[in-house]
């Protein structure tokens, strides 16, 4: 049986702890908020933006675009997009586990002749890859911070300048998707070449005559640089927003948990705080008897 | 007075900055600025860095300082898709000097590590902030 004495320091221990859990907790509900806003303000311009590309790409011949065009696949590009910070809860584990699964599956073959590159956004991910046998090709470390468009912008240049020199020939982005404040998803979607589904695109063909303007070659030229940048804006969204849910998951759990913890201990803090009592009782009283005795 | 009117919608990344109707809206456009109006023809183009104008439904002007973006007709609809739009009280006008500052000077440095078309379209942007804060 613990002292009394370390009891009670538990006790303030576990209250310290939750102290800090709840206040990241509450931390984590405000920058969620403001993460969550910010995915449900992009998506019209996602919208408008898949919808001009869709028909742009139905009604034209733009197999020519050396951006949509697949490739024969030599070395593939894999962008893990994991958080900064870690304290909440499976989001990167999961991630970083479906990550090397998919590897595994798809991408064995070039993963052992090196010509699996893998981008690290956040430190949690090239910490993993870096240790390990993985050809680690750029990381981005600290985008959440300061989270601008100028960042997706950046990242997403630094891929289709890869892409263009024939650095790789397929770049796939893994990232969590914020489905709800408790959920995340992991999903893999192809970032290059930029593919279109074909549905989207027979629904769009011959619909409306557009009068283009330049023509509509340079306006496909210039949307899809557009269109890639979004696509890695609203990844770093979706991760940021799931991260923020998952760290509030995370503490409000530990918050939980800590509570559990104090009231285990206070009943043992309690039971033995009985039990030194009646042991002085016991002595007080047998120490009595004996002077009666002896008097 | 009574016009005829389309939708609009003026959308960013960002947000949805404008979704009313509009009687008028002016672009500029790559190969020079157009103008919509009521039931304009489809049409989808790209626009540059610049000003663009619309009178609502009332008659009154907004001009919006827009960065390079696209712009389609349909159905007597339009949508204009653009990195940024911003009315003019919404311009931070010493952030906007001092972009332009900063372009400048990297625009005249020796530095090859400069990456001249960004500095150049940093500055382009800065200065149309400016003069859309200086018309109104």
């Amino acid at each position: 049986m613990a002292t009394l004495r370390e009891v009670r320091t538990r006790i303030i221990g576990v209250k310290k702890t939750q102290k800090i859990t709840k206040a990241m907790k509450m931390v984590a509900a405000a920058k969620l908020r403001r993460a969550q806003a910010g995915v449900i303000a992009a998506r019209p311009y996602a919208r408008k933006m898949m919808d001009l590309l869709c028909h742009l790409v139905g009604s034209l011949d733009v197999s020519s675009n050396s951006l949509i065009l697949p490739r024969e696949i030599g070395s593939i590009a894999l962008v893990v997009v994991t958080s900064d910070r870690g304290l909440c809860g499976a989001f990167n584990t999961n991630l970083l586990r479906a990550a090397v699964e998919h590897v595994e599956k798809q991408y064995a073959v070039e993963n052992k002749r090196g010509n699996l590159k893998v981008f690290c956004v956040g430190r949690k991910g090239f910490e993993f890859f870096s240790r390990r046998q993985y050809n680690v090709a750029g990381k981005h470390i600290g985008v959440y911070n300061n989270l601008v468009f100028g960042q997706a912008q950046m990242i997403a240049r630094q891929l289709v300048d890869g892409y263009m020199k024939e650095e790789f020939d397929k770049v796939e982005v893994i990232y969590n998707e914020f489905k709800s404040v408790a959920q995340q998803r992991i999903v893999i979607d192809q970032f290059l070449p930029v593919s279109v589904s074909s549905e989207d695109a027979a629904l769009a063909k011959g619909s409306v005559n557009y009068i283009y303007e330049p023509n509509p070659i340079e306006i496909v030229n210039a949307l899809l640089p557009k269109h890639l940048d979004f696509q890695m804006w609203r990844v770093l969204l979706e991760s940021n927003a799931s991260e923020q849910g998952a760290r509030m998951a995370a503490m409000d759990n530990a918050t939980e948990n800590a509570n559990e913890m104090i009231s285990m201990l206070q009943l043992a803090y309690n039971k033995a705080r009985q039990a030194s009592i009646t042991k002085e009782l016991l002595e007080v009283v047998g120490g009595a008897e004996a002077l009666k005795k002896t008097g | 007075m009574y016009e005829k009117s389309f939708k609009l919608e003026i959308v960013t990344p960002k947000k949805i900055v404008f979704k009313d109707k509009a009687t008028s809206l002016s672009a500029p456009g790559v190969q020079g600025g157009f103008q919509i109006l009521h039931s304009h023809a489809p049409f989808l183009a790209t626009v540059e860095i610049g000003e663009t104008k619309m009178k609502d439904s009332e008659g009154r002007d907004t001009i919006f300082a827009t960065s390079g973006g696209f712009l389609e007709v349909k159905n007597n609809s339009v949508v204009v898709l653009v990195e940024t739009a911003e009315r003019a009280p919404e311009i931070d006008v010493r952030r906007a000097e001092e972009a332009k500052d900063r372009a400048i000077q990297r625009l005249h440095s020796k530095d090859h590590d400069v990456n001249l078309g960004r500095a150049r379209l940093a500055m382009l942007r800065a200065m149309n902030r400016l003069r859309v804060v200086v018309k109104v």
